[in-house]
């Protein structure tokens, strides 16, 4: 019951928080000088548009509009500029697909991966292998990722023509975020996604691993007769994993949030260049939408990480000092 | 122990050691070793960090003397050197390819043609004779260095061509004004440079009008820009490499060369050699060491003038962040209750924000209204979000430290909040201090870089610039010209790995027990 009050105590100030930095964004964007682009009989029909939805009266009345749509009808308001008169929410929903894929894939993909090159370094701690995969992953993880952007677009695309260089349109692609052309276009940006995270998570696991091979329940049973790897696989990985599994739940939230960088190199229509399209036209809107939908996302993921350390390990107690 | 067991010693042989001075406490023939120098020993074993502090270094050397390296102005663009390699003057013409402003071009006849006769224009001053392939290849403004036999591919005849990027602008027409072209004359006699050459004849029939721009057509040409002889015939390579090229140069009214063709009443259109022109006016060889960018900018001096205003944000960051930090976590840690709980939401609520959020705003409302500079625009949004961290730190010094005996022992003694907080618990978080307000910098520089790249500051003018603006730029020219990214990639990736480096080895110094741990 304890930990049941605990979550929805957590809950609730996530979307506090959430609420508060949504009326920042808001009213911090609407005291901006909205402009009118065109000339005109067009600039008329924009002012009357605009009159009509409301965007001349006081920024808190409109906001208390804007509230009211979005509870009563999820209507998140308009979008000016980058897809004209469409509402917020199904602009990001076209949005999300492309972002999904890559980052899921890339995941997969990475995590195993990653946890995988952990293990081993960790096993052989202080060797020329460990050695080797720590200076790899202290060299990758530091290399920014439009770098590896570059390499992978100059090399295989570039020099070698292997792949194609950006992301294929949903058009080109026949269509299906699934077809073999669109999935061929996204091996690179998938790539340049991976290094980063295989090296994270292997950084990580080693950290863990090391930390949980030294402690004295390992001693403990290796003195009750069991060989090093029942030991290492039934007393020091399950430790290990405490802090290494909610981290990756919570990266499966970030998923939807994209990485804005990679989007940008390999021109992928995903989360991230909406957000940027957002602040470059000034689509208002879309702005606040898409800066609510990263906050929030931002703030699952930290919850979700202190949630799961409880759920995970009995030893944790949740909500106590 | 019995007395009889002792060497009778004669009593006058015992004298007192000491009678009459005071006994001190001797000091310690070992010298004390301070928290800092404790560190610094550990730290400087670390060789890898040790290596990484010296980059930081040298790179910092870079960033504030790098341009003395360069002859060029952080403002200086030419258009016409857009794009040039990478050469340092010293390897000019020398042929080996390494660093000399030279590319392996793959060219068809007509291309090797075209850059060919920029050579052998450049041997033909003052008189319509033909000029021959063998002169033009021996000259010093030739802009192919060598190539190769020919070879066939897809039915047609290539050479392997190592081209000079600098030498194949050739010869430009510019529009002078008349006291700028005697100038220009008078420094041509006086230093012996050919900087002006022969105009073309425009009116020729062997002249094709489409070809009005381009200065490098000086020779009798089809529409179709194919060399042809003094009978209009069309010639082959083989024909030119033994005949060489014709002229077609203009004549005025005494059948003398004109070199130049006056435009309205005081103005003179003259052919110039771009090359000789660039040294009159700058006084120097045209010769990027990093090469040029997309506009014709020097990349050295952008690239120091970027990495100078990366590690100048990123150190200001730290250092906001570092005292902002430790003030709010210290009254936090140690007041602790409701004005901790308080604190804390307040905390939470700001680092809620993303980041990009926080930067658009600031961009949006300080720096697109002109009430700041990008520059502190940027400042605002790191410091805003970027002292949690150090904040959350230090408080958790205090807590940890606060109910000790010893803080208990100055507060029975007198001792005020402040000095509690600043003389007694503080010095103890002074080592995690230390070592994140390094390791905010490399974190700062990415979050700077990537914002200038993704186009969400504006770094793009004539004399400021980012390293990220710089790649976000190179990056249209990813294929054709990679040495536009390469150096500012280069720079960035070194910089992002000393300076993880050398905070992990500050962070291993000053916190022995946490060695090897994540932070």
């Amino acid at each position: 019951m304890d930990m049941f009050k605990y979550v929805l105590k957590r809950l609730a100030l996530m979307l506090v928080i959430a609420f508060v930095i949504m009326t920042i964004c808001f009213v911090l964007i609407k005291m901006l000088e909205p402009e009118i682009p065109m000339l005109g009989i067009q600039a008329e029909i924009e002012m009357a548009k605009r009159e009509a939805l409301g965007y001349n009266k006081p920024i808190l009345v409109q906001y208390g509009i804007y509230l009211k749509n979005i509870i009563t009808e999820w209507n998140w308001g308009w979008s000016w500029k980058v897809d004209y008169m469409k509402p917020v929410t199904e602009v990001i929903a076209k949005r999300i697909p492309p972002t999904l894929i890559l980052n899921f894939l890339s995941m997969i993909l990475s995590i195993p991966f990653g946890i995988l090159l952990g293990i081993v370094a960790a096993l052989h701690k202080n060797t020329a292998l460990d050695h080797f995969i720590s200076t790899a992953v202290m060299v990758v993880v530091s290399v920014p990722a439009f770098v590896y952007g570059f390499l992978l677009q100059y090399f295989f695309a570039f020099k070698w023509g292997l792949l194609p260089m950006v992301v294929s349109s949903l058009r080109d692609a026949g269509g299906s975020w699934m077809s073999w052309t669109m999935i061929r276009s996204m091996i690179l940006p998938i790539l340049s996604l991976s290094f980063g995270t295989i090296a994270g998570m292997a950084r990580f696991t080693r950290a863990e691993l090391c930390e949980a091979l030294t402690s004295e329940y390992m001693l403990l049973a290796r003195t009750k007769g069991l060989t090093k790897g029942q030991a290492v696989r039934r007393h020091a990985m399950k430790n290990a994993m405490v802090p290494i599994l909610p981290s990756i739940i919570a990266s499966f939230t970030s998923i939807l949030g994209g990485a804005i960088i990679t989007e940008k190199i390999f021109s992928i229509v995903g989360m991230g260049s909406l957000q940027i399209a957002a602040i470059s036209m000034l689509d208002y809107d879309l702005f606040v939408a898409t800066s609510v939908f990263y906050t929030l996302i931002g703030l699952l993921g930290t919850l979700i990480v202190d949630l799961s350390y409880g759920f995970l390990d009995p030893r944790i107690k949740m909500g106590a000092r | 122990m019995e007395k009889k067991d002792l060497p009778a010693i004669a009593q006058e042989k015992f004298s007192f050691t000491q009678l009459d001075e005071a006994i001190h406490d001797q000091k310690f023939e070992s010298k004390p070793i301070s928290y800092f120098q404790d560190a610094l020993t550990r730290f400087s074993k670390n060789k890898a960090s040790v290596v990484a502090f010296w980059i930081i270094v040298i790179i910092v050397i870079f960033a504030v003397f790098g341009p003395l390296l360069s002859n060029y102005e952080m403002s200086f663009a030419d258009g016409n050197y857009a794009r040039c390699k990478p050469k340092l003057q010293v390897f000019d013409r020398n042929g080996s390819g390494f660093w000399d402003g030279t590319h392996t071009m793959k060219y068809n006849d007509n291309y090797l043609l075209y850059a060919a006769a920029i050579g052998m224009g450049a041997t033909s001053t003052d008189s319509d004779d033909i000029v021959s392939w063998d002169a033009g290849m021996q000259s010093e403004f030739q802009p192919i260095i060598s190539y190769s036999e020919p070879y066939m591919g897809g039915g047609k005849r290539y050479h392997d061509a190592l081209v000079d990027s600098y030498y194949l602008i050739g010869f430009k027409y510019l529009t002078l004004r008349e006291s700028e072209f005697e100038d220009l004359k008078k420094w041509q006699e006086e230093t012996g440079i050919q900087v002006l050459y022969p105009m073309v004849d425009m009116k020729s029939e062997y002249f094709y009008e489409g070809n009005s721009q381009d200065a490098n057509y000086w020779f009798n040409h089809a529409p179709n820009g194919k060399p042809l002889d003094e009978n209009g015939k069309k010639m082959s390579l083989e024909d030119i490499q033994e005949k060489g090229l014709v002229p077609n140069y203009a004549h005025d009214a005494d059948g003398n060369i004109k070199y130049f063709q006056p435009r309205g009443r005081s103005m003179k259109d003259v052919r110039v050699l771009y090359y000789n022109y660039f040294i009159y006016k700058n006084g120097f060889a045209p010769a990027y060491v990093f090469g040029a960018d997309g506009q014709g900018y020097d990349i050295l001096v952008r690239m120091a003038s970027g990495t100078r205003l990366s590690l100048i944000l990123s150190v200001c960051v730290s250092f906001v962040n570092l005292t902002l930090g430790a003030i709010y976590g210290a009254v936090e840690g140690f007041y602790g209750s409701w004005v901790d709980m308080l604190m804390e939401r307040i905390a939470d609520i700001i680092s809620g924000i993303p980041f990009l959020v926080t930067a658009t705003l600031f961009q949006l409302h300080l720096v697109q209204t002109g009430k700041v500079s990008t520059f502190v625009g940027l400042l605002f949004a790191f410091c805003l979000t970027g002292w949690i961290g150090t904040a959350y730190r230090v408080r958790t010094q205090f807590y940890r430290f606060k109910k000790q005996e010893y803080v208990l022992a100055a507060k029975t003694l007198g001792a005020k909040d402040r000095r509690l907080m600043f003389k007694h618990i503080f010095p103890n978080a002074i080592g995690t201090i230390i070592t994140s307000s390094v390791l905010v910098i490399p974190g700062t520089i990415m979050s700077e870089t990537s914002l200038a790249y993704l186009g969400i500051v504006n770094f793009n003018s004539k004399d400021m610039t980012s390293l990220g603006t710089l790649l976000g730029n190179g990056q249209n020219y990813l294929g054709t010209d990679p040495h536009i990214l390469f150096f500012p990639a280069v720079i960035i990736s070194l910089l992002m790995i000393s300076f993880n480096l050398f905070g992990n080895g500050l962070r291993d110094a000053f916190n022995p027990s946490l060695r090897g741990a994540d932070e």
